[in-house]
């Protein structure tokens, strides 16, 4: 069905295992996906080989994940795919909310200038899977091992031993590192018996995508309808994507027939009385979805990481479940290099856990709001919606209460063992654990000169002490990034490889720069240490 | 003086709040459970013209006709 992209075919190589050389390697990352691939480049880039085992032999199929956040995009960025998102992606940053024909609520997700990348790009998924091969093939470092399906895993204390199956016969990998980037039906998480639960959903819903052939003038937006005129009783949500293809959800309710609601004669007649008798249209990819929200106990078992969707599921509302994939892979990639590199031990490797949990609970607790509002259980319940929807109209307190789906943003890891707490007053700027905030600079932006390394950032004239290992940029005490950082004269950010504040000092010492970076990489207790000397 | 103002620090948590007071309650339970609410916090209010303004604006919003605002939502 399909008309606008025509999957790639990758072929199979065989590895030298099936000729009885290799058979170990530091990281195997199972699961050529989005979140897999992402991985497997910031490790290349932090100089990090890897083999990635795929059973399939192509990029994602059909409509998968299509809104990525500004964090997302940073994060390409970063990585060196962040223009390719902006040239071929649909940019937008406002979303309206429709009640009946009439407008309910509307949101501006990036209201400021200043910043290299915007709220969201919308692109279909396989195009950002199809770079990222091109990506990591071009580092030279990344072994891609398609129509590679692992069959076992057995953990032990040295490596992981899997068994891999592939057309030309089976062999067996040890592994230093494995993550699990292999989906919701993760064969990994499956194989160590891992318990995933969580909620279901009783309602289900339409995805199609279609090829308008009739010229719309439709603005770049998000627009979500609860019960209009053209699906009544319902909800439905519709995006733009690259290509002239439109992504449109329709809510089904419980009872709905999956088999008999994909039939064409049926999903037909929907859109045209969505879009009118004028609009001409091509069905590009039809699927019905039920939704659920659950997570992995821990991330961590061992030496085996689940990243993505194998660790946690949301539901699509608020565009969740790829962007936090993402931010895993980010999170993982430079700790697993530090440790491979032995700047910090593998005690940095549990911060995982710490960080990246509160995230999918955070992802979690918005999605499992939105899809609650947006399929009430009870006649309460809806009761309560319907009047949130009624008062909007009117009233800013109600507008907020409108939840549609809370967007993705970046997570903060509050309270991580890798932050060190303020000890001056701040008033504004990222607090310790936050993502750093983009700034215009004469030069181009602010996030573009962070890269992938431990960074100092330094506000003003004065040259600040020298730590090991950690570059500095000096960057105005004025003007938009000063103000950006609450920052003065001699004002330092200490930022960590994945661009998240470690530390922030107004007055900074030699000293307490030591003690921040040591707990940036987990080495030890450095203070009781000073202490006890 | 009736305030709308916005003040709700997680109006999403309220909302779950509300809604979860109702989870277990059969239809009767539930508009009484309503009703009880409305009446704890008219006394809070403690301002009967406050409360006469609350009622106008409510039913203002359940009883107003569809389709009235400037833009209507009409898909591409």
């Amino acid at each position: 069905m399909p008309t606008t992209y025509t999957n790639p075919r990758f072929p199979f190589r065989r590895p030298p295992e099936l000729d009885g050389k290799g058979g170990s390697a530091r990281v195997v990352i199972v699961g050529a996906g989005l979140v897999g691939l992402t991985l497997a480049l910031d490790l290349a880039r932090h100089g990090i080989p890897s083999i990635v085992l795929d059973d399939d032999d192509t990029v994602s199929f059909g409509s998968r994940a299509i809104c990525f956040a500004k964090r997302s995009l940073e994060i390409y960025d970063r990585l060196g795919l962040g223009q390719r998102l902006l040239d071929k992606g649909i940019t937008w940053k406002v979303g309206k909310v429709f009640f009946g024909s009439s407008l309910a609520y509307e949101f501006d997700l990036l209201p400021e200038q200043g910043h290299r990348m915007p709220a969201f790009v919308n692109l279909q998924q396989y195009y950002l899977e199809e770079w990222l091969v091109d990506a990591c093939t071009e580092t030279g470092v990344v072994d891609l091992r398609w129509l590679s399906r692992v069959v076992s895993i057995e953990p032990r204390a040295e490596c992981v031993r899997l068994g891999v199956e592939t057309p030309e016969g089976t062999y067996v990998l040890e592994a230093e590192w494995v993550a699990a980037c292999d989906g919701a039906r993760s064969t990994v998480r499956k194989s160590l018996g891992l318990s995933f639960v969580g909620n279901v959903f009783r309602d289900r819903f339409l995805i199609a995508d279609v090829v308008l052939k009739t010229e719309v003038p439709f603005p770049n937006e998000r627009w979500f309808w609860f019960d209009p005129p053209f699906h009544p009783g319902q909800s439905v949500l519709l995006h733009k994507q690259p290509d002239g293809v439109w992504r449109i959800d329709f809510q089904l309710g419980w009872e709905a027939d999956p088999d008999e609601e994909k039939r064409p004669e049926r999903v037909v007649p929907r859109i045209r009385t969505m879009l009118g008798k004028d609009v001409a249209f091509d069905l590009e990819w039809v699927s019905v979805y039920t939704f659920r929200c659950r997570r992995l106990e821990r991330f961590r078992h061992g030496r085996i990481f689940f990243v993505g969707d194998s660790a946690h599921q949301v539901s699509p509302f608020g565009a969740r479940g790829g962007n936090g994939g993402i931010q895993d892979a980010d999170n993982l990639a430079w700790k697993l290099a530090a440790v491979l590199k032995q700047i910090a031990p593998e005690g940095l490797l549990d911060s995982y856990d710490a960080e990246r949990i509160p995230a999918a609970d955070l992802n979690i607790l918005h999605s499992t709001r939105a899809t609650d509002f947006i399929t009430p259980k009870t006649a309460a319940a809806r009761a309560y919606r319907d009047a949130v929807l009624l008062l909007a109209r009117e009233h800013a307190f109600a507008r907020r209460m409108v939840n549609s789906g809370r967007l993705s943003l970046p997570h903060t890891y509050a309270n991580s063992p890798l932050s060190t707490p303020d000890e001056e007053a701040w008033v504004g700027g990222p607090a310790p654990g936050a993502p750093c905030i983009d700034a215009p600079l004469t030069d181009g932006f602010l996030l573009n000169r962070l890269g992938n390394e431990p960074v100092l950032l330094h506000f003003g004239g004065t040259a600040p002490p020298a730590l090991p290992g950690v570059r500095v940029v000096t960057v105005p005490a004025d003007g938009v990034v000063a103000t950006r950082y609450a920052a003065s004269v001699g004002t330092a950010y200490l930022i960590r490889p994945d661009q998240h504040v470690a530390a922030r000092f107004q007055a900074p010492t030699m000293d307490r720069l030591i003690v921040a970076l040591e707990r940036l990489w987990a080495r030890g207790n450095v203070e009781a240490e000073r202490e006890a000397a | 003086m009736l305030d709308t103002a916005p003040k709700l620090a997680d109006p999403d948590a309220v909302f779950v709040t509300l809604v979860r007071a109702h989870h277990d309650l059969s239809p009767e339970e539930s508009r009484r459970l309503d009703a009880a609410l409305v009446l704890l916090l008219a006394n809070h209010v403690g301002d009967a013209v406050v409360l006469e303004q609350a009622i106008e604006l409510a039913r203002r919003a359940v009883r107003a006709p569809t389709g009235a605002t400037e833009d209507q939502g009409t898909p591409p």
